[in-house]
């Protein structure tokens, strides 16, 4: 479940600031609030949270490389598979779960919701739209899978292996009870309105409950 | 063991008797312990390193028999990821070993060596002891325990069983519990040593001599499984010792045959042969999960607010990454904030005490 965009830019005054999907996740969850970051790469999400919000920070992340960073920092990260290894957790152990980037990766994307809304009170999902108008345009115009910011390596390389889209997910949670909290879309690195998210949006962010 | 003049170490008998799984109690129990660092005005800023089953409590100084370094040397010190600059670090010799702790060498109630009549000892046992030494010390709360193969069993029974001593516990290539494969070796040692007529049923600390056969044979069994395969094959391959030819002989032909006996051999002259026997046996009882009802997560119940951080490595297949994962599932289970990576080293189970930059990083930033 390892992901391989990073969790920081190059903001307007070259320093390094959250990725925009996950600084919106960082400005929603609750004060010292427990926090289970599920793919949590090398842990800058957890960090932000720790040190602005007071929170009670674990994560989980696949690569070694990122949790040898994460420990490194002082984080409480575990090496593990999220796939399987989510199901160790009690129930509501967290106040808030987050899966940024990843649910696109699962083997079970569903069994892997039901078990952040089993742990957390509240889960924060983000993932790129397959639907983004640009995605369209390559496919129609290329004819061959697209190779984008957020989707950037090549079909067969890909750890995206349930490819989605906004009104996808969208069905996905009506079909299984999830209600949506909140939401939000982004391009270009900029969030934008809801409003034909399917077509505009690069990738969003889905605040749950159940 | 080679008969040596009797060990300045500084040591401190702790007041009240020991009572042990076993049911039985040992009285006048002295642990033998070394510091590093100053201890602060509030003696929150303690570390308790356990040491390992041939370890002892030299991590960062001269050894008094061998005048080797200390065994630990790349992590403790000022400035390493363990500092003691900031950190008092403390290291007792556990309970049934012998560089000045009581065990099968000491003097039992008749003044004679205990030899086999001492007691069978648990890890819990070498923990407790040393929770009476952080009593005498004023040390209520530890910053950390750490340990690496058996002194991170030390660690997680010290985490199941006295959870409000610590805020940290960092374990290193280690288990919680010895498995069938992990007992099986230490029985070939334990029975090269009973095989050794020089061993005498235990009781040879008079007769001048010691099953130092048995012991080196034991020693060399076991320092296979601490190393890796590829890390012999890199290491020793083929290589011939010292030759051009096979000697149609059973001298060391091999390099690694070289290299086993010369490990075997040095051991003697540190280690007795009946502490290995004990300590061993301690090992092979370890089962953290058994200890609790049977289920691991509640050994820890507890210590869901104690920190974890436990390390593998790849290549080791004494304490493997799926026994370490055990523990993680464990503690995930109970909600406690843990750590854990699988890092990789060509050292198999040894990588813990070898050059492994990434073991360094992560302990500074767990100890904090």
């Amino acid at each position: 479940m390892t992901h391989h965009y990073p969790t920081t830019q190059v903001g307007p005054a070259n320093s390094e600031a959250l990725r925009v999907d996950l600084a919106k996740i960082a400005a929603h969850v609750p004060e010292n609030a427990r926090v289970l970051d599920v793919g949590c790469g090398d842990g800058a999400l957890m960090a932000e949270l720790q040190a602005k919000k007071g929170v009670d920070a674990r994560g989980m992340e696949i690569d070694p490389e990122e949790v040898e960073k994460a420990v490194a920092r002082g984080l409480s990260v575990v090496q593990g598979d999220a796939n399987r290894d989510l199901a160790d957790y009690p129930d509501k152990a967290f106040d808030v779960a987050i899966l940024s980037q990843t649910l696109q990766t699962a083997q079970r994307p569903h069994w892997l919701l039901n078990q952040l809304l089993r742990i957390g009170e509240q889960a924060f999902v983000s993932f790129p739209n397959f639907a983004y108008w640009r995605m369209r345009l390559s496919l129609l115009r290329n004819g061959r899978m697209p190779v984008t910011r957020h989707l950037p390596v090549n079909w067969y390389e890909t750890p995206n292996i349930h490819h989605l889209t906004v009104n996808d997910f969208r069905d996905f949670l009506r079909d299984h009870n999830v209600r949506v909290e909140d939401r939000w879309y982004f391009a270009n690195g900029r969030e934008i309105g809801g409003s034909n998210a399917n077509w505009r949006a690069e990738h969003a962010v889905f605040q749950l409950s159940r | 063991m080679v008969s040596r003049p009797t060990l300045q170490v500084q040591s401190l008998r702790l007041e009240a008797p020991l009572a042990l799984d076993c049911g039985r109690v040992l009285d006048n129990v002295t642990l033998a312990f070394e510091t590093y660092g100053a201890l602060n005005d509030t003696k929150d800023n303690a570390i308790l390193l356990c040491h390992a089953l041939t370890g002892d409590q030299f991590v960062a100084s001269q050894h008094p028999v061998t005048g080797k370094p200390g065994w630990w040397e790349r992590m403790v010190g000022p400035g390493k990821p363990i500092d003691t600059d900031r950190f008092h670090v403390i290291c007792a010799n556990v309970v049934g070993s012998c560089m000045g702790s009581t065990g099968p060498a000491s003097a039992g109630a008749d003044g004679a060596p205990f030899a086999m009549n001492f007691p069978v000892i648990t890890i819990r046992d070498m923990v407790r002891a040393q929770i009476a030494l952080l009593d005498a010390l004023g040390i209520e709360r530890l910053h950390a325990v750490v340990g690496g193969s058996m002194g991170g069993m030390q660690a997680l029974s010290l985490a199941a069983n006295w959870p409000q001593r610590t805020q940290r516990v960092l374990g290193i290539a280690t288990t919680a519990r010895h498995s069938a494969q992990n007992i099986a070796f230490h029985e070939v040692g334990r029975q090269a040593i009973m095989a050794d007529p020089a061993w005498a049923k235990g009781d040879y600390y008079a007769s001048g001599q010691s099953p130092d056969k048995g012991l080196s044979v034991a020693r060399m069994a076991a320092h296979i499984t601490y190393l890796s395969e590829a890390g012999l094959t890199e290491k020793f391959g083929r290589r011939l010792q010292d030759r051009d030819a096979k000697s149609f002989g059973f001298d060391a032909d091999f390099q690694v045959e070289s290299y086993l006996r010369y490990q075997g051999i040095s051991f003697t002259d540190r280690f007795d042969a009946n502490s290995y026997l004990y300590i061993t046996r301690a090992m092979d009882y370890f089962d953290l999960a058994e200890e609790h009802g049977g289920r691991l997560a509640d050994a820890f119940g507890k210590a869901s607010d104690v920190r974890f951080c436990l390390v593998s490595f790849d290549t080791d297949w004494l304490y493997t990454t799926a026994d370490m994962r055990d523990v993680v599932h464990a503690l995930n289970a109970v909600a406690a904030p843990v750590s854990f990576v699988e890092l990789s080293a060509p050292y198999g189970h040894d990588s813990f005490l070898l050059d492994v930059p990434a073991l360094d990083r992560v302990v500074t930033g767990f100890v904090g």
